[in-house]
């Protein structure tokens, strides 16, 4: 593959040797992908160094203490390099643990301790400190066009499709390295024509509230694998809350990363300007069938209408999310027999405690919590067997990985199910 | 050039001049190195994509995805044969863990070329190819024998006796 001098200096070791590690890494990736150079990146989003329970104990006895996670796992380095300061626009998604009510869900003191170790240690080396898995919502808003570095696959396809940046779906080791280079594979994404739709989805159901674009999402996602869908038919552009929901859904019932929606999103003035020269390979009708069986493949794992959890925050939640979750709770305290845990960023739950939003949902017996979430942090109140999920995305994650039953539904259907403890969600 | 990869060759001369039933059919994909090395293996097939985080859990390299056709089933020291990745951006970090974990595959063969599976690969450092000539999800089922040589962008398959591919099936 091509190399500017300036990178190929870098891999001879000119710039130390984290950097020449790095680039080692990146250049094996790019040949891996077939790409034939890098391209500059000046906003990458990861998780570099994080020490997560399995690499903290697998590391323990190796030399050089942070920065060996840092090496052997971002790096994928035989040798220990010492971690250098990022060159690049460079934040931290999100973590395992709210550093805060790491109590709440159940995680040893030694979990928070090693997460703030973590985040120091990236703090010091210039990473920003989101601790999000919604970057766009707390500052962190690319611009049309811009080559970023991503991981997260629900802030990818966000990056993509909303805000018309460019970024494929990258991983921990890649975004590590990127952060240390300013470079990532000029590959899939960054390339104009690999940008344009694939597949055209006519949808002739109207698409609402985020259980809606959910929905729609999960279906797409699962037609279209990791092609570029088009949507047509859309007659109301989503908000910046229902994309979320949308996006976060298609990436994972399948790996979607770009969309367009015909007159709404940024690359996406017409369908004709969605697909260039391209013709759709396949045109997918979504109605009120595709719904409906989309629905019951969401609610598939539950069987259970007694509820003993109810997490909302998948991808993390907007401030008008929690607004939202408050005013159905109404006052109200959540029943006897379930919890409530309510995920969102550190940035937006001080806006929530300054708003009062965290005392409400407080003193109705639930929990605002922050970093994480329950499939992030594998973590779940004490003898959860049936929960209540407004995100499709954590419907697909949650059962599979924790062996519980999961409904799916609107917020009003699962803050009702935490009042109640019982699901009476449907679809309507 | 007669590599016995050709697709007018299959069941002819690829054929190993053997009784019926002890009858053995070798034959040879061609297509681009992802990770160099050899390494060989009995295959684990999916017409699905596989999901990394949240699908596969690292320690014992079981496919978890709740209704992936593979549930249950590990790849550990298997050559495991895909379609391609997708889900979260988490997928070279569950590969790579099963590395660590002593339960990586013993090489990868897939079709479907993403930014995960490529680094997924890479840092699993096991031998990987894609790009093949002939699709391997036609032709390689799981139980078959396959040698991946990654350098050369190869995969030798040997198909799995009939007679054992039936009292599996």
């Amino acid at each position: 593959m091509y190399l500017t001098d300036q990178e190929r200096a870098m891999l001879d070791g000119a710039d130390g040797k984290a950097k020449q590690k790095a680039m080692e890494l990146l250049v094996r990736y790019a040949e891996a992908l077939g790409a034939e150079r890098l391209v500059d990146t000046t906003n990458v989003a990861g998780v570099p160094g994080q020490p997560t329970p399995f690499l903290a104990e697998y590391y323990k006895d190796f030399p050089g203490g942070q920065d060996a996670i840092f090496s052997h796992f971002d790096l994928d380095s035989d040798e220990v390099v010492e971690m250098p300061k990022v060159v690049t626009r460079a934040c931290h998604l999100q973590g395992g643990v709210d550093p805060v009510h790491w109590d709440v869900l159940g995680a040893p003191p030694e979990a928070a301790r090693r997460g703030r170790e973590g985040e120091q240690y990236a703090a010091e080396r210039g990473v920003e400190i989101l601790k999000t898995c919604t970057p766009y919502l707390v500052g962190n808003v690319p611009k049309r066009g811009e080559h970023c570095a991503w991981m997260e696959s629900s802030a990818v396809i966000y990056c993509n499709a909303v805000l018309g940046a460019r970024t494929n779906t990258e991983g921990r080791e890649s975004t590590s390295a990127a952060m240390l280079t300013g470079k990532i594979p000029y590959w899939g994404l960054h390339i104009d024509e690999c940008r344009l739709g694939t597949h055209r989805i006519d949808v002739e159901v109207p698409v609402d509230d985020i259980m809606d674009w959910g929905m729609l999402g999960y279906f797409v996602g699962d037609v279209v694998q990791e092609r570029i869908p088009v949507l047509d038919g859309i007659a109301r552009a989503p908000d910046l809350v229902r994309y979320k929901h949308f996006g976060a859904a298609a990436a994972s019932s399948g790996g979607v990363e770009m969309y367009h929606i015909a007159g709404v999103t940024p690359e996406a003035p017409t369908v004709a300007a969605a697909f260039g020269p391209n013709t759709p390979i396949e045109v997918i009708r979504y109605g009120p069938a595709e719904r409906r069986r989309t629905y019951e493949t969401l609610n598939a794992n539950a069987t259970d209408p007694n509820v003993d959890y109810v997490m909302l925050g998948c991808p993390h939640a907007a401030l008008e999310q929690i607004e939202e979750a408050c005013r159905l709770l109404d006052g109200r305290r959540i029943s006897a027999s379930c919890r409530l845990w309510i995920f969102t960023s550190r940035a937006v739950r001080q806006r929530a405690d300054e708003a009062g939003l965290t005392d409400v949902i407080r003193k109705a017996g639930g929990h605002l919590l922050t970093d994480t979430c329950s499939a992030i942090g594998n973590a779940l109140p004490p003898g959860t067997k049936v929960a209540a999920l407004d995100s499709a995305k954590q419907v697909h994650y949650l059962p599979a990985m924790t062996g519980i039953q999961a409904w799916f539904g609107s917020t009003a259907d699962c803050i009702d199910a935490a009042l109640t403890g019982r699901w009476k969600g449907g679809l309507r | 050039m007669s590599f016995h990869g050709r697709p007018d060759a299959i069941g002819t001369e690829d054929s190993a001049p053997a009784p019926s039933e002890t009858r053995t059919e070798t034959i040879v994909l061609r297509g681009r190195k992802v990770v160099g090395g050899r390494a060989e293996g009995e295959a684990l097939v999916t017409r699905q994509t596989i999901s990394g985080w949240g699908g596969v859990h690292a320690q014992s390299g079981t496919i978890i995805e709740t209704r992936h056709e593979l549930r249950g089933q590990s790849f550990k020291d298997k050559v495991l044969v895909f379609r391609g990745a997708k889900g979260s951006s988490g997928w070279s970090v569950v590969f790579h863990t099963a590395r660590l974990a002593g339960s990586a595959p013993k090489a990868m063969v897939f079709n479907e070329m993403t930014t995960k599976v490529a680094l997924g690969a890479v840092v699993m450092r096991v031998p990987a190819v894609t790009d093949l000539d002939r699709d391997p999800l036609e032709i390689i089922e799981t139980g078959d024998w396959v040698r991946v040589d990654g350098d050369a962008g190869l995969v030798e398959v040997v198909k799995r006796r009939s007679t054992d591919a039936e009292e599996l099936s």
